[in-house]
């Protein structure tokens, strides 16, 4: 047996660990980010994206939408220390991989290349609802918006083709269907 | 128009609205304001201390003695840095407190200003919520709002910074409305759905145990009364975390004592052996549970609390009950009354086995030590304090270490608010400077600090606090010029290894008394400690009692490290055995 020389217990076993999409809907003041962000770090939990903007202009609401890891007693916890903090109102929180939820990122991708690489570029984008923001006869800015992995996908298979800048948002999510999140 | 106030005004008239009478602070450039406007609030008594952590500690006396919000004032940058100790201790015991800062004027914050700091940010994860007042039109709304919080739900700390141009700023003052909605937040409450699956579970059980906490005595004295008609009616054991002491009377024969890393021994295994453990109000902290894979692996558990985010926090419970203590605990016993008038007896024959097997671990007496004529030991100078003084309404505060543990043990609460001590946030230090509050809110009541000489000088400076207002509190020093827990660790888990746990150069206690203005006193010897312990009782003074006890003795009983609450180290005796085989050794 290991002897322990400290004066805190040991480890216990990790449960499993499993992705969720946070979603949190706060007063938009001064500060509400960095108490939900503050939260996750002080408390160790993860952030492994993030996107926040304000939805509702004349009540001040923002919405966090927050992709964490963690085992189910975690997450749990991560609720309800959400719901402690004054100025949040609701929090949905769902798997990812849920049926029932859309969600989705955004990416900017800038290609600089002959115009063969150009149009190839725009095919591997083809599923992704590509938008062309900017073009010259060296280079092209496409908007596609889809899953992480999607993303990372294209990402791959762009190196090639002369990618040489990728911006991405954080998740965000909505329901299916005629239902809001409660 | 209306009457226009300023910032400063409206400080005090929020407080005034929010019946404090209270205040303890220390002035500095940006709440100066403040400061000029106090002279106009005559119903706002202000303690000048001589730290801002001991105003933050000072307030958390007062608030846990008196069940009112403590309110403290101090200025920026390191007038709020030095109260960010006491509001972390705040936050980890839940205790309401107010803490309003000064602030660098609005237009200089963020250029690095004198005495500017970022006090929301620094304070954010140790307080409940805060507020940086940015328009003097707020600053009402945020005050009342700032007592809603520290007070609501599971209480807390808040702060309130404000800038001071703000506190010249003028307008109308808003006086409070009280809201039915608190802190915007409505949680689920529980339901007698939840009351009826309790009492179902209590009517089954055979191993029953109470476990309970300082949120039986944050519920308000009720709560405690409703508690002891609980465990009368049901027949079941209780035993109580550190900060729950004195909700349960602790002579009482149901009472199983403290549990815990140095509870006792009929506790921790009654805890392991239960089948139904009823928590109310306690958080499951890891000096309570050891190991939790394998904390009371055989109960079904239910857990009390009022803040949901305590429920299954460390360990999973069986049945969640979301409420204030005193509500729960008063469905439980009128849903036991109606369907079951005679709980407690159709019970007893169920559940005397299991007091037959408490009696067996009670009668090993884990609280016992070796006692000695020749040295103060000390456990029995505790036992003396206590015998001498529990016919008055005694209130204890505690500095952190082996004193303190040797207070909770040795020491009985008979009354809730009786017991101050840091818990959650183990602050050397504490003591002092809550005594002070404590004083303050029970003026003619004995107030004692048992402390240890290496905590106590983190914030001896109080004692001056207590000099300048006749405040005669009494710190009842237990001298081994060791810090003894880190001694004790190092003992048992370094291969004794003292390494700058022994303090060299400690000042004479007596002297520094008297340096104060206060009186000092000296024990060396177990035939004079009574009657020196009767001269600190009878000065009308503060005091600072010196009583040399053994350098070596170490707190038991023990929970070593890692290990569930039945593999418990019990005193000096057991752990020779324990030496001898080498097996003892890695138990640690």
């Amino acid at each position: 047996m290991v002897k322990s020389k400290s004066a805190y217990s040991i480890p216990g076993k990790q449960g499993k660990l499993d992705t969720h999409v946070i979603v949190v809907w706060v007063d938009n003041e001064t500060g509400v980010l960095a108490r939900v962000v503050g939260l996750f770090s002080g408390r160790g939990y993860n952030i492994e994206s993030l996107a926040v903007a304000e939805v509702d202009p004349k009540l001040n609401i923002s919405r966090i939408t927050i992709v964490t890891i963690g085992t189910p007693q975690v997450i749990e916890q991560i609720k309800l220390q959400l719901n402690k903090l004054v100025p949040v109102h609701k929090v949905a929180d769902f798997m990812r991989g849920d049926k029932k939820i859309i969600f989705k990122e955004m990416a900017l991708l800038k290609v600089v290349g002959n115009n063969g690489k150009r149009q190839k570029a725009l095919k591997i984008c083809k599923k992704f609802n590509p938008v062309i923001l900017d073009k010259t006869n060296k280079s092209v800015v496409i908007q596609i918006t889809a899953l992480r992995r999607e993303i990372d996908a294209i990402m791959t298979n762009l190196k090639k083709l002369g990618l040489v800048s990728v911006s991405r948002t954080g998740a965000v999510a909505m329901t299916r269907g005629a239902e809001v999140f409660k | 128009m209306g009457n226009l106030v300023s910032g400063a005004e409206i400080v005090f008239k929020c407080l005034e609205d929010q019946d404090v009478k209270v205040i303890f602070g220390y002035p500095g450039g940006a709440v100066l304001p403040i400061y000029d406007e106090l002279k106009n609030f005559k119903s706002i008594k202000h303690y000048l201390v001589r730290h801002e952590q001991g105003a933050g500690h000072a307030a958390e006396g007062y608030a846990r003695s008196s069940g009112k919000p403590g309110v403290l004032l101090v200025t920026s940058g390191p007038g709020a840095t030095n109260a960010v100790t006491a509001l972390t201790d705040a936050y980890m015991d839940s205790v309401p407190l107010v803490c309003i800062t000064g602030q660098v004027p609005t237009h200089l914050i963020g250029t690095d200003a004198f005495q500017e700091c970022d006090t929301t940010g620094i304070t954010r994860p140790c307080t409940k919520h805060n507020w940086l007042v940015k328009d003097v039109k707020d600053l009402a709304k945020i005050i009342h709002k700032a007592f809603e919080v520290a007070t609501s739900g599971r209480p807390g700390p808040v702060l309130v910074d404000i800038p001071k141009d703000i506190q010249f700023q003028k307008t109308n003052y808003i006086k409070y409305k009280k809201q039915k909605k608190l802190n915007g937040k409505s949680f689920n409450p529980f339901t007698q759905s939840d009351i009826d699956k309790l009492v179902k579970l209590m009517k089954e059980s055979s191993k029953p145990i109470f476990y309970t906490g300082g949120g039986v005595i944050n519920s308000g004295p009720k709560a405690s009364e409703l508690l002891r008609e609980l465990v009368a009616a049901t027949g079941f054991p209780i035993t109580s975390t550190l900060q729950g002491l004195g909700a349960y009377p602790g002579e009482d024969n149901q009472f199983l004592g403290m549990l815990g890393m140095h509870g006792s021994y009929e506790a921790n295994n009654a805890m392991h052996d239960c089948d139904l453990m009823i928590n109310i109000g306690a958080r499951f902290d890891d000096r309570i549970t050891g190991k939790i894979d394998e904390f009371s692996p055989n109960s079904k558990k239910v857990h009390i609390d009022i803040d949901p985010s305590s429920i299954n926090k460390n360990v999973k419970v069986d049945l969640p009950i979301v409420g204030d203590v005193g509500e729960v605990i008063s469905s439980i016993i009128k849903t036991i009354k109606k369907i079951k008038p005679n709980f407690e007896k159709s019970n007893k024959q169920k559940i005397s086995k299991w007091w037959e097997k408490i009696q067996k671990w009670r009668s090993i007496k884990s609280f016992d030590f070796v006692n000695s004529t020749e040295i103060i030991k000390p456990q029995y100078a505790v036992q003396r304090l206590y015998e001498l003084t529990k016919d008055k309404d005694t209130y204890i505060t505690t500095e952190v270490g082996q004193h303190q543990m040797w207070a909770a043990q040795h020491y009985k609460f008979n009354k809730p608010n009786r017991w101050m001590t840091s818990g959650g946030l183990g602050t050397m230090g504490y003591g002092l400077p809550a005594a002070v509050g404590v004083q303050v809110a029970n003026p003619n009541k004995l107030v004692i600090d048992i402390a240890g000489e290496a905590s106590v000088l983190m914030t001896m400076q109080e004692m001056s606090t207590a000099v300048q207002y006749s405040l005669p509190i009494k710190i009842f020093i237990l001298n081994n010029e060791y810090m003894g827990m880190v001694r004790q660790w190092q003992e048992l888990l370094h291969d004794k290894n003292y390494s700058e746990s022994y303090t060299a150069a400690l000042p004479d206690f007596v002297k520094l008394a008297e340096a104060y203005g206060c009186v000092g006193i000296r024990a060396t010897t177990p035939d004079e400690l009574d009657e020196k312990i009767k001269e600190m009782i009878n000065v009308n003074k503060p005091v600072i009692f010196d009583c040399l006890v053994d350098k070596e003795e170490n707190c038991f009983p023990m929970i070593p490290s890692g290990k569930p609450h039945n593999q418990m180290l019990l005193g000096p005796n057991d752990q020779k055995e324990k030496k001898i085989t080498g097996k003892g050794k890695t138990l640690v």
